[in-house]
């Protein structure tokens, strides 16, 4: 089992630990789940994500490979700017999803944790000669920082004004002393940024911040991966094995939009062949009622047939629903639709909703 | 760990205490904690009776469910409608208001064959 440096930190704050991607994690603190969550939506929360790993790309020939390999447009991006984009194999499904940032002269590429090595597998497999791929994962380290009040505290610790940064724009900076590559980026809906630096320092940048919350009045506090997955989840954003994964098409996942087909993409065509026959499965968030629909669990039209699977659910804590995303057969995915999810055995109330359940702050 | 002195208790967590013809159940406070956040509680319909050691309810944390299961054999005469509302105060209040439900015991002498809190703690320790 892999620990990151805060491990110690986190054990000493009387967190309950798990296995997460092969990384004994923080799942909730004495907190709670559901309080971590809210104070993230009002003020600002830290989140270890040492666990993601990150692969510079560089050399002649880098920005046609990366184009190649990423399903999203990239060749428009400038300097420092950040783009979300999916890896997809010849078959158009998705080997993982990614947070690929242009730098003055690399292209820094974010990846999950659990799909690391097979992403570089791939990664080295479709690389030109002349193009250098380097795994920064374990001399990096990666600190989120988000919430209403996150941008609030960095310009009190930061060299430079990070509030200068658009949203999806990154720069490097010194805060609290470490040299960072700072990203408005983040996985919870909220303002925030996502922080690489080295390794050594990972735990005076984390106490650090947390220290300057309390000098400054502004509420911080560390938050575990059971509320970063709620979060993440009321906010639409995609957990790769829940709603993407290899077994399922971006477009059924309502990924399109990270798909250029306007340019030459691994998956490309088997995305419009698909296209062409059309969808079989979409994905789709219910609201339901008397119970938590978790993962697996049967999705049912109103007359009981099985029309699909919730792949995540759970408890909302900002909307205060219990809600699941499941993909199921299109014809039942109009907004409103009444359907079924089965849990204990019984066909629980469950209507289709307007995705997301919280619309990131960012895009209102 | 908080503790009802008064109340006995189930291997399996939950607790009973006596109060006057009836019993009234919840989980303990050692359950609630290692639960963690309590988000749904699924209860029975009164006048439903139940075996000893049969699941009568589920409880939902963030992370999971799990069966709650009646102490002794007996008939459910309340059940706790301010949870439907308020999940959390099971974590709250495991011994006050977060209580689940209230039976009517087919057999009160199996009162005495439950865990007193003592016995009770030592079980809950060993966890």
């Amino acid at each position: 089992m892999n620990t990151t440096r805060l491990h110690d930190w986190h054990v000493a704050a009387g967190a309950k630990m798990a296995p997460f991607a092969g990384y004994d994690m923080p799942i909730t603190y004495p907190l709670g789940a559901v309080e971590e969550h809210n104070l993230c939506r009002r003020s600002v929360g830290l989140f270890d994500i040492d666990h993601m790993g990150q692969v510079e790309v560089q050399g002649p020939g880098a920005d046609e490979f990366v184009s190649r390999l990423a399903s999203a447009k990239i060749l428009d991006m400038a300097a420092n700017d950040a783009r979300y984009s999916l890896l997809l194999n010849e078959r158009g499904t998705v080997i993982d999803d990614l947070f690929i940032y242009r730098l003055k002269s690399s292209w820094w590429i974010v990846v999950n944790a659990s799909n690391r090595l097979e992403d570089l597998a791939w990664f080295n497999k479709h690389k030109p000669a002349g193009v250098s791929l380097v795994d920064h994962s374990d001399s990096t380290y990666m600190i989120a920082v988000q919430g209403p009040r996150a941008i609030e505290l960095l310009d009190l610790c930061a060299k430079d004004k990070i509030s200068a940064y658009p949203r999806f724009t990154s720069g490097r900076t010194s805060i609290l002393g470490v040299d960072c590559l700072v990203g408005r980026t983040g996985y919870t809906g909220e303002d925030g940024v996502e922080l690489f630096f080295s390794a050594e320092a990972a735990v005076a940048l984390w106490t650090g911040l947390l220290a300057a919350g309390r000098k400054h009045g502004i509420e911080t506090a560390a938050i575990g991966l059971a509320a970063r997955d709620s979060l993440r989840f009321e906010a639409g954003m995609p957990l790769h094995g829940h709603e993407i994964s290899q077994a399922i098409y971006p477009l059924e996942s309502n990924f399109k939009w990270a798909c250029d087909f306007d340019k030459e993409f691994i998956g490309k065509a088997a995305l419009e062949k698909l296209q062409a026959e059309g969808l079989k499965r979409k994905l789709v968030t219910l609201d339901v009622t008397g119970g938590i629909p978790r993962e697996g669990f049967e999705v049912q039209s109103a007359d009981g047939k099985t029309i699909g699977t919730v792949v995540a659910g759970m408890f909302c804590p900002s909307v205060k629903k219990m809600a699941a995303n499941a993909l199921i057969d299109p014809a039942y995915a109009k907004l409103g639709t009444a359907l079924k999810v089965v849990i204990r055995g019984a066909g629980k109330d469950a209507v289709v909703v307007k995705r997301p359940l919280y619309l990131p702050t960012y895009r209102r | 760990m908080n503790i009802d002195k008064n109340a006995r208790y189930a291997a399996s967590h939950e607790y009973a205490l006596k109060a006057g013809d009836v019993f009234v159940v919840g989980i303990s406070d050692h359950a609630q904690s290692a639960l963690g956040d309590i988000v749904f509680v699924e209860l029975p319909a009164v006048g439903k009776t139940f075996k000893q050691g049969e699941a009568f309810g589920v409880i939902e944390s963030v992370k999971a469910a799990s069966d709650v299961y009646l102490p002794m054999a007996g008939t459910i005469t309340e059940v706790n409608g301010n949870l439907e509302a308020d999940p959390a105060l099971v974590n709250r209040e495991p011994h006050g208001g977060g209580w689940l439900i209230k039976f009517k015991a087919a057999n009160p002498a199996d009162f005495n064959a439950l865990l007193d809190a003592a016995a009770y703690e030592t079980e809950a320790a060993k966890e």
